[in-house]
C-alpha cells in the first residue's frame, strides 16, 4: 500500500558532512590572526584553514613551512581544518 | 528510525513476501474480462488465510478490503467492489500485503485485461522497468534517493510522469515504517543504505500529467487529467551482495513481474 508523504517526518539529512570531508596534504604559507593559516595545497590552490580543537587541546604549534593534513568542507572548498602536522 | 533486520527476520519477511507473491500470481491468472474486483479481493483474502497470514490492508487506517484494485485512471487504493468489473482493454493494478508472524510483505503489479492498446503496454513495461531500475540501486553504500532518481530518470526518459503524492516506504514489523521513499528526486541524498534495511519500492507512473486526486471515498486516487496509471511494487531487502527481492522466489529470473 503506497504511503502519503508527511513533510515533517522526512529528515532533511543528506548525509554526514563530517564523513564527506576531503582530506588533503598542504604546506602552511603564513599565519593569520585567531589561529587561522593560509595553506597551499598540492594543486597550488590556496585555502584558509583553522587549527582543529584537538590540536589546540594538545598544544601543538604550527609554523609556516610545516606540512599538514587539512580537511576541506564539501560545502566550501576554500575553507579547511588543519587536523594533523607531519614531522 | 533506520532499522536493520537480522538474517532470521529477513527469512520471516521472505516467507511473508512469498505469500504475497503467491496470492498475486494466482490473482494474475484470474484477471479476465468480466471478473469483478470483489472476486479478486475475496481470492486474495482466502489465499492469505490459507497460508496462515493476515491480510494487512483490511482495517489499516480504516481501509475496508484486503486488496487494492485500481483500473485504468485509478492510480492506487481502488476499493474492490462487485460493481467494478474489468473489461477487455483495461489495465488493472493489484496491490496486496500480508502480515505473517509479526512481519509484513507488500507488493503490487499492473496487468492487462485481454488485449490492450500499445500505449498501455508501454506504460506497463516502463513502470515495471522503473521498478527494476530502482531495485538495482538498493545496495549497501548507496543513498536512499539513488533509488528515487533511478525511477524518475527511467520514467521521464520514456515520456511518462512520476506520481508525487504517494511514496514507497520502509517496512518490517509495521506496514509503513519511518523511511519515506519518493519515486523522484536528486540522487545522493537521504540515509545511506545498509544491509538489513527493507524497503517497499513502488513506482506509480502516469501516462499524462503526474497530478493525482483522491475521490470522496477517501481512498481511491485517480489521475487529475484522467490518463492511465500503472503501479508495480516489491518489498526489497538491502544485503551485502545486492538487493534481495523478498516478494519473489529466491531463484526467480527474468522481469520482476
Amino acid at each position: 500500500m503506497a504511503k502519503r508523504p508527511q513533510a515533517d517526518k522526512q529528515k532533511a539529512d543528506s548525509g554526514n558532512p563530517k564523513e564527506d570531508a576531503i582530506e588533503v596534504m598542504a604546506t602552511v604559507i603564513e599565519p593569520l590572526p585567531n589561529a587561522m593559516f593560509r595553506v597551499e595545497l598540492e594543486n597550488k590552490h590556496q585555502v584558509l584553514a583553522h587549527i582543529s580543537g584537538k590540536m589546540r587541546k594538545n598544544f601543538i604549534r604550527i609554523l609556516p613551512g610545516d606540512k599538514v593534513a587539512v580537511e576541506l568542507s564539501p560545502y566550501d572548498l576554500t575553507r579547511g581544518r588543519i587536523v594533523y602536522r607531519y614531522k | 528510525m533506520i532499522i536493520c533486520r537480522s538474517a532470521t527476520e529477513l527469512e520471516t519477511m521472505h516467507r511473508a513476501g512469498m505469500i504475497v507473491w503467491g496470492a498475486l500470481t494466482e490473482l494474475r491468472k484470474r484477471v479476465q474480462p468480466g471478473v469483478s474486483t470483489q472476486e479478486l479481493d475475496e481470492l486474495a483474502e482466502e489465499y492469505a488465510r490459507k497460508h496462515k497470514a493476515r491480510p494487512a490492508f483490511k482495517n489499516y487506517h480504516g481501509y475496508p478490503k484486503s486488496l487494492c484494485a485500481s483500473i485504468n485512471n485509478e492510480v492506487v487504493h481502488g476499493i474492490p467492489s462487485a460493481k467494478r468489473i474489468v473489461k477487455e482493454g483495461d489495465i488493472l493494478s493489484m496491490d496486496f500485503g500480508v502480515e505473517f508472524e509479526g512481519y509484513y510483505g507488500d507488493a503490487a503489479l499492473t496487468v492487462p485485461v485481454g488485449k490492450i492498446a500499445p500505449e498501455r503496454e508501454k506504460l506497463l513495461r516502463v513502470t515495471r522497468e522503473a521498478l527494476e531500475h530502482g531495485i538495482e540501486q538498493a545496495r549497501a553504500g548507496n543513498r536512499l534517493t539513488d533509488i528515487s532518481a533511478a525511477v524518475q530518470q527511467w520514467v521521464e526518459k520514456n515520456g511518462l510522469s512520476v506520481v508525487r503524492e504517494f511514496v514507497g516506504h520502509s517496512i518490517g514489523t509495521k506496514m509503513h515504517e519511518d523511511l519515506q521513499l519518493p519515486n523522484y528526486g536528486e540522487p545522493g541524498h537521504g540515509p545511506k543504505l545498509q544491509a538489513g534495511m527493507v524497503l517497499a519500492i513502488e513506482p506509480m507512473v502516469n501516462a499524462g500529467s503526474p497530478a493525482v486526486k483522491v475521490l470522496e471515498d477517501k481512498w481511491t486516487a485517480v489521475t487529475a487529467d484522467g490518463g492511465d496509471s500503472a503501479h508495480f511494487e516489491h518489498t526489497v531487502a538491502v544485503t551485502e551482495n545486492g538487493p534481495w527481492i523478498l516478494t519473489r522466489p529466491r531463484d526467480a529470473a527474468g522481469p520482476v513481474w
